[in-house]
């Protein structure tokens, strides 16, 4: 009877041991995806201000004024060389300068008379979208990963480890109307 | 790049999410991709993109019967496919029905896309095995939702914040889709497309104001396509009327093309559920002056009015005057045609196909390979 008893105490912890491990696994692999939307949002962001410089660059001689091309020079620099910490405070600054530049599809169709203007254009909108859905695909796995982290099992096991705190990322990305493709 | 999508259901019957994947896969080649449908199968004539998964069968599941493939055969198949593929997004389509996608998320090591389908927010299989699913649904790298009520489920069962990208229409199909005289009337043709016996398809309201219109008009002629009991639906006609209408029953694509395509103007009666609207954009695009109820998903697409016109919605008498409007006023359908000809183009699965890229390379964006 002991030795049923003593077979059943270790299958039952190996059982434990597997659903604890089979845990631990599935953070791990959530972090793992975190950290690679994070890389995701943040190159889309980079080409987003990229493609403003660009814009100024070619269309600040041309269809583009002077103080709509200070705005957003400035505004894609501040962004650029933001840290950790005004990241989110400089990219929607971002964001606003460019609803501002660009309130109507009169704007953008003047700035897009230029053909190579016009491609500009185009990758910046393509950049603002993939923006928006980076940090919305981001956010959603930070959400489910701190909903698993909340769990008894981990909290009192931290089977989280070290990992850091997992923070969703809050800023305004919000395209100029114009440059929605719907 | 290079895409793998999954298709749960047999591509061997007909249904929504087949011919969105077909549809989405051909979109898809030609803005050129490297595409791969992996789909439970047993047909020898597949289109050249297909890998068949092997033999479907029917399971009870989610309150219907779906045409599915799974077990250890399968299994390994989708592993062959999804190691082969070198893909650089896998794009799953239903992941949660029990079926080749759940099997393809297991084994995919690349980012994967999801887009759900089902809208019911009352799924009880959704609900019942929302615990057992979450740990493979957290595989997905990116959810897509094809209507807002799909998103709703989605959001109610699992969480999360879904894309919304429609269902695409390949416009072309039905700008190029010729009329057949013999559907025409002399003086006017209407046309109607849904299931005769479906309340919410509104053919009761569309007889009624036919029986009013026609009186006057013995030339109007109205074509019926959709599948349904037609000895009941003709009831719903007076007798002076009834020679005028044709019931085309549940017809194949080409012939709902053919029928829009044949119509001055195209009536949408349906009083509510429909979540996108997308019989208006096909009305619209084979050149059909659209008169449809103000329900929300058809104010959208009709873009308030601009696009085709608007009845109160289950108002007899409101849609048989604007629809005797309508046939009295060459000049206000062809300058109403003119905008929706133009505006059909973001519905294009050219369009729809780019938003969808757009999500392979948010996701894609120079990653390694993911676990």
């Amino acid at each position: 009877m002991s030795t049923f008893l003593t077979v059943l105490a270790v299958v039952l912890a190996v059982l434990v041991g597997l659903w604890l491990w089979w845990t631990a696994h599935r953070l791990d692999r959530m972090h793992h995806r975190i950290e690679l939307a994070r890389t995701s949002l943040d190159v889309q962001l980079q080409r987003r201000s990229g493609a403003v410089l660009e814009l100024v660059a070619l269309a600040g001689s041309g269809n583009l004024d002077r103080a709509s091309a200070l705005l957003l020079h400035e505004a894609a620099h501040e962004a650029r060389a933001a840290d950790h910490a005004t990241m989110e405070s400089a990219e929607s600054n971002l964001s606003e300068v460019l609803r501002a530049v660009l309130p109507d599809a009169e704007d953008v169709a003047f700035l897009r008379e230029d053909p190579d203007v016009s491609r500009v254009v185009d990758d910046l909108a393509g950049d603002c979208r993939k923006v928006e859905l980076a940090r919305r695909f981001h956010n959603d796995v930070v959400v489910s990963a701190r909903a698993l982290r909340s769990r008894r099992r981990v909290r009192w096991l931290r089977l989280a480890g070290h990992a850091a705190e997992l923070a969703t990322v809050d800023l305004d990305d919000e395209p100029p109307a114009a440059l929605r493709a719907d | 790049m290079r895409i793998g999508i999954v298709c749960p259901y047999s591509l061997d019957v007909p249904g929504g999410v087949q011919n969105h994947v077909k549809d989405l896969a051909e979109a898809l080649i030609s803005r050129g991709h490297h595409v791969s449908v992996l789909a439970p199968s047993e047909e020898t004539d597949l289109p050249p993109y297909v890998v068949p998964a092997g033999r479907a069968v029917p399971v009870p599941y989610n309150g219907s019967v779906a045409r599915v493939s799974f077990g250890p055969v399968v299994a390994s198949r989708v592993r062959r496919w999804v190691r082969d593929g070198r893909f650089d997004v896998v794009h799953l389509h239903e992941p949660a029905s029990p079926s080749l996608s759940l099997i393809a998320l297991w084994a995919a090591e690349c980012p994967v896309v999801a887009t759900f389908h089902t809208s019911n927010v009352r799924s009880r299989a959704m609900s019942a095995s929302a615990s057992i699913l979450r740990p493979s649904l957290e595989k997905i790298s990116a959810r897509i939702a094809v209507s807002e009520y799909a998103r709703d489920t989605l959001v109610n069962h699992i969480g999360g914040e879904p894309v919304v990208i429609p269902n695409g229409v390949y416009v072309d199909r039905y700008t190029s889709a010729s009329a057949r005289p013999e559907w025409q009337g002399e003086s006017g043709t209407v046309c109607f497309v849904g299931r005769l016996d479906e309340p919410r398809k509104g053919f009761a309201l569309m007889a009624a104001a036919f029986n009013e219109v026609a009186a006057g008009r013995p030339g109007l002629r109205l074509l019926v396509v959709g599948g349904g009991d037609v000895d009941a639906a003709r009831q719903r006609l007076t007798p002076a009327v009834r020679d005028q209408v044709q019931f085309l029953g549940r017809a194949s694509d080409e012939d709902k093309a053919t029928a829009l395509r044949s119509a001055d103007v195209y009536v949408a009666p349906n009083t509510g559920g429909e979540s996108f609207g997308i019989v208006l954009v096909e009305g619209m695009a084979a050149g059909a002056t659209v008169l449809a109820s103000d329900i929300p998903a058809f104010r959208r697409v009709l873009a308030d009015g601009e696009l085709g016109v608007l009845f109160r919605s289950e108002q007899v008498p409101s849609l048989a005057a604007e629809l005797a409007a309508l046939l009295d006023d060459p000049a206000r359908r062809s300058a109403l045609d003119a905008a929706a000809a133009g505006a059909v183009r973001r519905y294009d699965w050219s369009a729809v196909a780019a938003q969808v890229e757009q999500v392979y390379e948010t996701v894609a964006v120079d990653t390694g390979r993911v676990s």
